[in-house]
């Protein structure tokens, strides 16, 4: 490995997590999966292509592949592991598997990351602005009618939860 | 020294100015592609993901000029307000790989990358941009079309760092239209962008992915020129239109690659430019 070792804090779902002796070049996606032990962010193409390693930092939906881990300190990152408590599902998961969004699964988590995303930041997206949103998740089983399924269904819940809480 | 992220210009100039040889990181859209398949290993790496300044843009009250910091990412140039005030940089900044590209992915950073097929470029050529690049020496400012010399390769000097990117705009039609195999996440196998200024009476177009830089076509804009007063653009034709496309067409000089062949990237950019030449001509009438 060229030049000297790096150290630095990394605050991922919400907690700070030591990087030691690492290579300047790592990639958040790196970091995350084979130092830290989060291995929900998935790592296909490592050129933002598949969208399968999506992450939240500072509340952007971006290619963990392409962030430098060294570059990410005093940034929030948020991974799949850290959208609901261990065992639970959030609504965008249920909604995935009742309508059968997931057959291989592995394109599944950077696709759950980037509906949160969309959901949190337009709450009634219409169908293009759902296609858009997901536009950089690659997904090669479902032909995504599924998927486009499991995002209206969690957005209609949704709506449906505000709607109660006007109430 | 391995990775500075400094916090104010100064500082990431001073950084830049004791290490020449350090790469430059903004958005790691370009860079992080290099390192993931070992084609760079950086020793040194300056950030300037912390340097608000970069981040900003503004209309200047007394020229008018738009002037967007390096660090202004795609997903800022599609939204408004910057949508409205530079049509076209939002067309080409839709364009941009996928929406998470678009979150981390910066002007500044196609700028420094400067591939022929960079959307932004062909826009900012035909907006006869001016890019501002800073050293410890102080500020230059370069137009787009002396700024980029070839593919990957620029003016620029190894300590200097692109500050920002500012255009007069026109007050006319401007679009930006792009060929790829696909809607989304493309890398443009040809790409044009088309600015009318109503005022100097004239149309600028711009081409990208057909040749070693982003080409004007300097010879089909005089030549339309000379055949009507572009101050309306009622008076323009079908025909012109067409052949309008045919003479940028000539204009091109592109390769054969992995992406798509000389033939059809030739043939592309004419019809693009005759696509937006008659958006134009709608717009107006």
């Amino acid at each position: 490995m060229s030049g000297e070792p790096e150290f630095y804090d990394l605050r991922v779902n919400g907690a700070t997590h030591a990087v030691s002796d690492a290579w300047l070049g790592e990639s958040l996606l790196y970091v995350l999966r084979e130092r830290l032990g989060l291995p929900g962010t998935k790592g296909a193409c490592e050129q933002g292509e598949c969208g399968s390693c999506t992450v939240l930092i500072d509340g952007d939906a971006v290619c963990a592949c392409l962030v430098m881990a060294a570059d990410a300190v005093d940034a929030n990152v948020t991974t799949v592991e850290g959208l609901s408590a261990p065992t639970t599902l959030t609504d965008v998961q249920a909604s995935f598997l009742a309508a059968g969004g997931v057959q291989c699964g592995f394109c599944t988590p950077g696709l759950v990351v980037a509906v949160h995303h969309l959901l949190d930041t337009n709450p009634n997206p219409s169908e293009n602005e759902i296609r858009e949103a997901i536009s950089g998740n690659i997904c090669r089983c479902t032909g995504y009618g599924r998927i486009f399924e499991a995002v209206r269904t969690a957005r209609e819940e949704r709506v449906a939860v505000r709607a109660r809480g006007q109430k | 020294m391995t990775i500075v992220r400094p916090r104010t210009l100064d500082e990431a100039i001073s950084a830049l100015g004791d290490h020449p040889d350090a790469h430059v990181l903004h958005g790691g859209t370009d860079l992080m592609v290099e390192v993931n398949f070992a084609k760079t290993r950086p020793v040194d790496v300056v950030s300037l993901r912390r340097i608000a300044e970069l981040r900003r843009w503004h209309v200047d009250d007394s020229t008018r000029e738009i002037v967007v910091g390096a660090g202004v990412r795609w997903s800022d140039l599609e939204r408004e307000p910057l949508r409205s005030l530079s049509p076209a940089l939002a067309q080409a900044a839709r364009t941009v790989g996928s929406p998470q590209i678009r979150a981390a992915g910066t002007i500044g950073g196609n700028l420094g990358t400067c591939s022929p097929a960079g959307d932004g470029l062909p826009v900012l050529s035909a907006l006869d941009a001016i890019v501002v690049l800073r050293n410890r020496d102080g500020q230059r400012e370069i137009p787009f079309h002396s700024f980029m010399t070839g593919p990957k390769r620029s003016v620029r000097k190894h300590d200097e760092i692109i500050v920002a990117v500012r255009w007069q705009p026109t007050g006319g039609f401007e679009g930006y239209a792009k060929i790829g195999v696909r809607n989304a996440m493309v890398i443009a196998v040809a790409s044009v962008c088309l600015v009318h200024d109503p005022r100097a009476g004239e149309i600028r177009v711009a081409l990208g992915a057909v040749g070693p830089t982003i080409i004007r076509a300097r010879t089909a804009e005089a030549w339309l020129r000379e055949r009507c007063d572009l101050r309306d653009l009622t008076t323009i034709g079908d025909d012109l239109s067409r052949e309008f496309g045919a003479r940028v067409r000539a204009e091109a000089n592109a390769i054969d690659d992995h992406r798509s062949t000389r033939s059809y990237r030739h043939h592309g950019v004419g019809v693009l430019a005759t696509r937006l030449l008659d958006r134009a001509r709608k717009v107006t009438t």
